[in-house]
């Protein structure tokens, strides 16, 4: 093997990996403050990507203008469902809650393929597909700036977390009847961060978009967000950015390996046994907080 | 109607055990069964076919994932990839040439085998780590089925099931295919039924509760959980070998794919976890209502002169199907069961229900 293309393998493994960590900052918002698995968030990454393009190609707003449109959109909507929906499962056993966010992912998705249909759009981002040559290696631009965008949103969170609102955003995942007792609004922290997620759904899906086109093949991107996000621990921010770098390149540089062995297809193998050994081996992941059950 | 719980009396625990404490509720189970007997003969064909078969079915696999899930509380997102074992063991033994009747005890118990695999995920994790290790497990097993030629039957990834043939009788007719549908039904259910009244069903449910609490008491809830898995998992397999044989005549890897799984789960929660007539609530809810709700606006819509397009019609359904399962969440989190028990709870004491306040 080349070391040259071992590199190559690696580092658009890596930025890959980085547009997973885009998706799966929104799950790990959404369970450090209520720790609710967001399994919808494939939906709401598929939503934000539709309103996207809605807005810049049927209403004919140029894109500054229509991503923000679109985050403010979704910002709302985020806000909606756990106004609406998650609120009044407060305290129920997981699986139903589970269940609720499949619900609104099957929802979300079907209702979206009703209103503008299954045929795949593009994004157009104005990004060259030119290649980028890193003495010799080749690098694609649109996951650079991918890259670039995942790396932005990690800092801001980072900035974000630690301002006054951010701050109550910590208190409330780290005990939220304390956090009742002090008198913060648990219920608007929590609406809060569904809103951001949904605001990073809006973000992974320009990105994604632009890469594979706008279509239901966007929902498809939570098995990989999931994998991320339980490999970097499940509340964890800086989690989710490290595991998406690690996932990326285990993913690229194996499936390498492995495609020529068992005849193609094997991401999707992979990804599947970096959950399974992570759950296994360390179920709260690398950065993640490890609970200990009483009886 | 009138106060059924009068003369009801249970003076020793044999008779408090027993499956129908109350009269009324056996009455009208056995007046159900006869419908359900009855079917073929007061309803159109296309009706038992393409609406009760895979009903009952459906409902069979359900119950099992409601042993797993809502009996001994383990999450569980790759019921489908279990299904799809017992289908492909059973068919490719019945092509062999083994009688079906084994052939489906075989799909069954490898299924078991399987499935127990998805109990060892249980045995170091439970909640929601349980249920995205199942649901990976299931993307191995869609890769395994779509990428081995030796079980998906061929470049066409189609298996043709033979004729199913039960005690010396070949079954071809609609009638044969749902008594076959009803009679596993029915077996399943009254297992079920059962379950709760058994020292086994005890167990599953304190390992449900908490399963230190249960081993400190004795459970032993690495056992109960491997048999609670074990066990959904050969009704699983024998589901999903009568699914194709009756229903699907071919049997084809997206037909357990993963949305399938989803959908088993939706079943189940939506009637209601640990509720046997829940279940079939559950299904019919989730099985049925999306197509007939696509019927109403399609039908709708003509008859108004509106002009849906067509890919807006294909896509009503799957939002009709996530909308019920949010709503029914919403409205009664313990699902369809315990709506339906709610009902059967006033109208039992109807008209003295101030007697109970």
């Amino acid at each position: 093997m080349d070391l040259v293309f071992l590199a190559e393998l690696a580092i658009n493994g890596a930025l890959t990996g980085l547009l997973y960590s885009l998706f799966a900052i929104g799950l790990v918002l959404i369970y450090k403050a209520s720790s609710v698995p967001n399994l919808a968030q494939g939906g709401l990454t598929m939503v934000g990507a539709y309103v996207v393009v809605a807005l810049a190609s049927d209403v004919g707003l140029p894109l500054w203008l229509a991503i923000p449109l679109g985050a403010v959109f979704m910002f709302a909507l985020g806000f909606g469902i756990e106004r609406v929906a998650l609120r009044r499962l407060a305290g129920r056993p997981v699986v139903m809650i589970l269940m609720l966010t499949l619900g609104l992912d099957i929802f979300l998705r079907g209702v979206t393929l009703a209103i503008w249909g299954g045929t795949s759009r593009s994004m157009d981002l104005g990004v060259s597909y030119e290649p980028l040559f890193l003495g010799d290696i080749f690098i694609s631009r649109i996951h650079l700036v991918g890259a670039g965008v995942a790396i932005g949103l990690f800092v801001a969170f980072m900035i974000f977390f630690r301002s006054r609102s951010g701050i109550k955003l910590r208190a409330i995942a780290d005990d939220y009847m304390a956090s009742w007792s002090v008198g913060i609004s648990v219920e608007r922290g929590v609406g809060l961060s569904w809103a951001l997620a949904s605001v990073v759904a809006v973000a992974a899906g320009v990105i994604w978009g632009e890469i594979q086109g706008v279509d239901q093949a966007l929902s498809l991107l939570l098995l990989k967000g999931l994998t991320v996000a339980v490999l970097g621990g499940l509340d964890s921010i800086l989690g989710a950015v490290v595991a998406g770098i690690i996932l990326g390149i285990i993913e690229n540089v194996g499936s390498d390996f492995l495609d020529p062995l068992v005849g193609g297809g094997s991401r999707e193998l992979i990804v599947a046994a970096v959950l399974i050994l992570t759950v296994m081996i360390r179920p709260h992941g690398l950065f993640g907080r490890h609970d200990i059950e009483r009886v | 109607m009138f106060y059924r719980l009068s003369g009801v009396h249970h003076a020793n625990y044999v008779s408090d055990s027993r499956i129908f404490k109350v009269p009324a509720d056996r009455n009208l189970t056995a007046f159900i069964f006869l419908i359900g007997l009855a079917a073929p003969f007061i309803m159109p064909s296309l009706y038992l076919n393409s609406y009760m078969l895979p009903w009952l079915i459906w409902t069979a696999a359900a119950l099992g994932l409601n042993l797993v899930t809502g009996w001994a509380g383990q999450l569980h997102l790759g019921y489908a990839a279990v299904m799809a074992v017992g289908a492909y063991s059973a068919i490719h033994a019945a092509r062999f040439g083994v009688p079906w009747e084994f052939a489906l005890i075989i799909g069954g118990l490898a299924s078991s085998v399987i499935g127990s695999l998805f109990a060892f995920a249980a045995l170091r994790v439970k909640g929601l780590y349980l249920a995205l290790t199942t649901l990976a497990m299931q993307f191995v097993m869609d890769w395994v089925l779509t990428h081995s030629p030796a079980i998906s039957g061929g470049s066409h990834a189609s298996l043709q099931s033979p004729t199913l043939a039960l005690l010396g009788q070949d079954i071809t007719s609609d009638t044969g295919y749902y008594y076959v549908a009803f009679g596993w039904c029915v077996l399943v259910t009254i297992f079920m039924l059962n379950l709760k009244r058994t020292g086994l069903g005890r167990a599953l449910v304190a390992v449900r509760e908490k399963d230190f609490a249960a081993a400190i008491l004795g459970v032993n809830s690495f056992y109960y959980k491997i048999l609670a898995f074990a066990t959904s998992s050969f009704i699983a397999g024998v589901s999903g070998a009568l699914l194709v044989a009756t229903f699907f005549f071919l049997a084809a890897p997206e037909q357990f794919s993963v949305n399938v799984s989803i959908q088993v789960l939706a079943m189940v929660i939506v009637g209601g976890l640990g509720s046997i007539i829940g279940s079939y609530f559950g299904v019919a809810l989730i099985l049925l209502v999306p197509g007939l709700v696509n019927g109403i606006v399609a039908g709708g819509s003509e008859a108004l002169g509106m002009q849906i397009n067509v890919e807006t019609l294909a896509h009503i359904p799957n939002a009709v199907y996530g909308a019920l399962i949010v709503i029914v969440l919403l409205i009664e989190p313990l699902g369809l069961g315990k709506l339906y028990g709610n009902i059967r709870d006033y109208l039992m004491v109807w008209p003295f229900d101030q007697l109970r306040k």
